[in-house]
């Protein structure tokens, strides 16, 4: 047995980082026993975002999972959304925010049902949370479900909640290399909202670029560019929605 | 900072995984990283360090072992390396990459100590 981290000696130690703690004392002794483990760290979530998303499937719900940096205008975009497609299309929202009920009583405005999942110190919604929240909001079967995660582009990326779509919503008024910045979510999303466009005028932001980069760290990406504001290119966005929404309809009755 | 999560999940498999041993001390845990998993080594061992607090893994080891990443062009059909994002081919300079490698982040093994003083070879 390899004596610097007890493998089978079946690794590269160049790639072994070991950390030790200020209180770790070297102690080699034979009464050490080694248990393979073998477990992947997020089984438990993707056990979890498993069941949900079956959940969504036997309930025909459309489930997105929305992110973004804060100050993109997601709460925004889901205003609009629901105000103009909530009375052909039911829609519910679990909020997820770190302190608040602002966004949640934002959205109830709207008149759609909407639940606040506060995590806290925590920096994203996982699946166990929308598991927690579904008994309470009781979405109504055929309808849409909004996830609006917590302002982060990092850790939500990770965390499969059983959503159909990870949708994430950048605004103008950033950088164009975000994608870059942030690919691991880039990558997760299938979708790209391109906010606050009515500002281009004003700005240096190359939309074409942006796009450019957001497609080499994922070829798949499908884009909406829309102005929250007043409108602009919602409709493409509604159309998209009404497609995935009949989609799952006709999957689940065939 | 997901990486707390992470270290609450790797820190509760590891103690479950020592209680059915029947293990008063975890010594040391080892965890795979693949380079493209989108986890931060530095910001996990910080969080572990914090998670294992007044656990049987309070002074463990952590012990990381990262994987390399890997990919496949799908215009010159051929697998290369990706060390990270955006996976670009060394040939064609295309994005169109698919991933084969690189995203695993599990946990391998753990060392306890072992009370009845037996000398398992594992
Ligand atoms: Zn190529």
């Amino acid at each position: 047995m390899c004596d610097s981290c007890h493998c089978n000696g079946n690794h590269d130690h160049q790639n072994v980082t070991i950390h030790h703690r200020s209180s770790h004392s070297h102690n080699h002794s034979q009464t050490e026993k080694t248990i393979r483990v073998e477990r992947d760290v997020l089984d438990k979530n993707n056990t979890l975002g498993a069941a949900n998303r079956a959940f969504f499937a036997r309930q025909q719900i459309l489930a997105l999972n929305l992110v973004s940096s804060p100050g993109s205008g997601k709460t925004s975009i889901l205003e609009r959304t629901i105000r103009d497609v909530g009375r052909e299309l039911t829609i519910s929202v679990i909020e997820g925010d770190q302190q608040t009920v602002r966004d949640a009583e934002r959205i109830q405005a709207t008149g759609a049902e909407a639940i606040q999942v506060n995590t806290g110190t925590g920096c994203h919604l996982d699946a166990h949370m929308i598991q927690s929240a579904l008994p309470q909001l009781k979405p109504t079967p055929h309808s849409l479900l909004f996830i609006e995660n917590v302002g982060n582009l990092v850790c939500p990326a990770l965390f499969d909640l059983g959503e159909a779509a990870k949708v994430v919503i950048i605004s103008v008024t950033e950088g164009e290399d975000k994608p870059l910045k942030y690919p691991h979510m880039f990558r997760a999303a299938s979708i790209c909202v391109i906010n606050k466009i009515d500002l281009l005028p004003y700005l240096d932001f190359d939309l074409a670029l942006c796009k450019e980069l957001a497609r080499q760290v994922n070829p798949e990406l499908i884009f909406f560019e829309v102005s929250a504001k007043n409108g602009d290119g919602f409709d493409n966005w509604y159309h998209w929605l009404r497609q995935e929404f009949l989609l799952i309809n006709t999957v689940e009755n065939s | 900072m997901h990486e707390m999560s992470l270290a609450l999940r790797i820190i509760e498999v590891a103690e479950s995984e020592a209680k059915k041993a029947a293990a008063t001390r975890i010594s040391s845990i080892e965890v795979e990283v693949g380079r493209l998993a989108g986890v931060m080594a530095e910001a996990l061992t910080f969080c572990l360090d914090a998670a294992s607090r007044g656990t049987m893994a309070e002074s463990a080891k952590i012990v990381f072992i990262t994987t390399a990443g890997s990919g496949h062009c799908l215009d010159c059909k051929r697998d290369i390396s990706v060390d990270e994002f955006p996976a670009q081919c060394p040939d064609c300079h295309g994005f169109g990459v698919t991933i084969n490698n690189g995203t695993e982040l599990k946990i391998r093994s753990i060392s306890i100590d072992d009370n009845e003083g037996r000398q398992d070879n594992v």
